[in-house]
């Protein structure tokens, strides 16, 4: 990618560590605008906690987050809450609040954050979970009644709910099924294109990356260790990378793609 | 930042709607009233070419408005490539209302209420009384091979429920003495009889109070804690994990709790009842100068050692009640935090209850017994 294109989030020099177990080391990270940028890494090198540390839930022991080009650890609540609009986060499980229905879910952030009529809302709502495909028939339904593809997918749609320019997805085909997780990310892409969305998705899921993502950044060795496509991850000489883009697992996924 | 705008450019059936600005959801409440305003009648299109930013709130509005003109030609006008998918996306998901959800009111739905709530206490009921069938199955099992007997988890939760609560317990009970006391000689020196004052406390406090308000905090404070980590170990799934291993949830979370409880709870009645009369005999020396070894004569010539008893006899009862309200409210949490929150404040508020019932059903018994 082209250094022309705006850079929507930066991260310079972050430091996080918990006690002595130190997980970003001087981490950079740029993402551009309009771009599905898949963050990868082995069990335990911080990709979450990176995700947690943009998104202001976790406070770096050093470092510079830009969103927007506002910087989130030093942002006043005011300033927070402005830029907490303009992008929306898809937890794992869904992290659906469990008192409030499907739909009231997905309205909740239009009737916390913003002043749109009750009725308006309710349509909103309901078109954006017709557009994540869940059922007309799940709108009512509480959390615990929903299968995990459901959550995951109704958590999406509470992501999408404001509009974003903005959204943070963590492992969004992570216990789904092969064909789940093919329309899951088939959905993610069109999403993407028609909203003109900029995603940051952190996955496991190699058909993920390969299917849907512009650019990969993969964590190691506690920074981010190299950034590209797919097919410039093919050539990357190191280690960990050369065995996690030329396992069995990535031809497969390379092949079929 | 551009202002959203919508009006009607023309007359009759060949009029244009325009649109402008930005059409967002932050705008929504402006753009609706615009609509109002300005829309009356039917239109040949929506011209999109000054919109600067669509997003899907404004996407469904003038999609909506699409099909509300009642015009099939009608279509949009000077859009771009994102704004075309963005709005035929919108269109393909436009919701439709579902059929409004049936609801009984007035006598019938308060009747079924009743109803489903009484089913739900009697088969709440005998829920309990079988999971109290089934710890006496396992602590009888217990005593014929008591080294299968998870010793460490007893251990573990009687310093939770008992050693920990020592400070509360002593000191609540304290106070209640002293309260007693006061409150007392104030009423009994009317009538000269302030000695009585020591009757007065050793034998509300030995039979009665000392047990009755340990077993309330400890309702509160273990009961609720018995709920709490029993019901949020169902949400994650772990104790269907024990069923699979073939381990006993009862015997692996229950009885330890159980155990515990009974064995602790009339240590910390017999530790209330010192602090009370501690309490009591300090007020009493300060109060009306009866200095500690009259009210030490006093108590031995006029409190029958059955006072105490009878209050260390109810105390492993009101265990048995607690724990097992705590642990079966906590069996009973489902998938979700607010099951779990729901449970506790009922597991806190009907062991109270049934602590309070049965006090007074040992009152009665008692009575009959002439103690």
């Amino acid at each position: 990618m082209t250094s022309s294109r705006e850079t929507i989030i930066e991260v310079r020099g972050v430091h996080t560590a918990f006690g002595d177990h130190v997980v970003h080391d001087e981490l950079d990270l740029d993402v551009y605008r309009g771009e599905i940028l898949g963050v990868v890494g082995g069990s335990g090198t911080g990709k979450s906690v990176l995700l947690r540390a943009i998104v202001g839930l976790l406070k770096p022991q050093k470092g510079e987050v830009r969103v927007f080009g506002t910087d989130v650890l030093s942002a006043s609540d005011a300033e927070f809450t402005e830029i907490s609009k303009r992008w929306g986060v898809m937890f794992q499980d869904g992290a659906l609040f469990s008192s409030l229905n499907v739909q009231q879910n997905v309205e909740a952030p239009m009737r916390e954050l913003l002043d749109v009529a009750a009725d308006t809302r309710a349509k909103l709502a309901q078109l954006k979970l017709s557009m994540v495909g869940l059922p007309d028939k799940a709108r009512r339904d509480f959390p615990s009644d929903l299968s995990g593809g459901m959550r995951k997918r109704a958590g999406l749609a509470r992501a999408l709910s404001l509009d974003p320019e903005i959204v943070f997805l963590d492992e969004p085909t992570a216990g789904l099924d092969p064909i789940g997780a093919a329309a899951f990310d088939q959905l993610i892409r069109r999403l993407a294109d028609t909203l003109g969305l900029t995603v940051f998705l952190v996955t496991h899921d190699l058909d993920s990356l390969h299917a849907i993502c512009d650019r990969i950044a993969v964590l190691a060795e506690k920074k981010v260790l190299v950034t590209g496509t797919m097919k410039e991850m093919l050539d990357v000489d190191h280690p960990w990378v050369r065995e996690y883009f030329h396992g069995p697992r990535a031809r497969a996924a390379l092949e079929t793609g | 930042m551009a202002e959203p705008q919508i009006s009607i450019r023309g007359d009759g059936d060949m009029s244009t709607l325009v649109a402008s600005g930005e059409l967002t959801v932050v705008n929504m409440n402006r753009l609706e009233e615009m609509v109002a305003d300005n829309v009356k009648g039917g239109f040949a299109a929506i011209d999109i070419g000054d919109v600067s930013k669509l997003d899907t709130a404004g996407a469904w509005l003038l999609t909506g408005l699409l099909q509300r003109s009642n015009n099939p030609e009608a279509g949009f006008e000077n859009a771009t490539d994102l704004q075309k998918s963005l709005l035929e996306t919108v269109a393909d998901n436009m919701p439709k209302p579902l059929p409004p959800q049936k609801r009984q009111e007035g006598f019938v739905n308060w009747l079924n209420m009743v109803g489903q709530g009484t089913s739900e206490a009697w088969s709440s009921m005998l829920e309990i009384l079988s999971l109290l069938g089934e710890i006496i199955a396992r602590i009888a099992g217990y005593a014929l091979r008591p080294w299968r007997l998870r010793w460490t988890s007893l251990v573990h939760h009687m310093q939770a429920v008992g050693l920990n609560a020592i400070p509360i317990v002593l000191l609540m009970s304290f106070l209640i003495g002293v309260v007693l006391a006061f409150q007392g000689a104030v009423q009994l020196q009317q009538f000269g009889a302030e000695i009585f004052v020591v009757d007065l406390i050793s034998i509300s406090i030995l039979r009665e109070l000392g047990i009755l308000l340990t077993a309330i905090i400890v309702a509160g404070r273990s009961g609720s804690a018995f709920t709490a980590s029993i019901g949020s170990m169902k949400m994650r799934e772990e104790i269907d994990a024990m069923r699979t291993l073939g381990l006993d949830p009862v015997s692996v979370l229950v009885v330890p709790r159980v155990l515990a409880l009974v064995i602790m709870l009339p240590i910390l009645g017999f530790l209330a009842d010192m602090a009370g009369l501690i309490g009591g005999c300090l007020m009493v020396w300060i109060n009306l100068g009866l200095s500690p070894t009259v009210f030490y004569g006093r108590l031995l010539d006029n409190t029958d050692a059955w006072q105490f008893l009878i209050g260390m006899i109810k105390a492993p009862f009101f265990a048995v009640l607690i724990a097992l309200i705590g642990c079966h409210m906590g069996l009973r949490v489902k998938g979700n935090a607010e099951s779990l929150g729901v449970m506790t404040s009922r597991s806190v508020v009907m062991g109270i209850f049934m602590v309070i019932i049965a006090d007074a059903l040992f009152s009665i018994f008692f009575a009959l017994l002439g103690l």
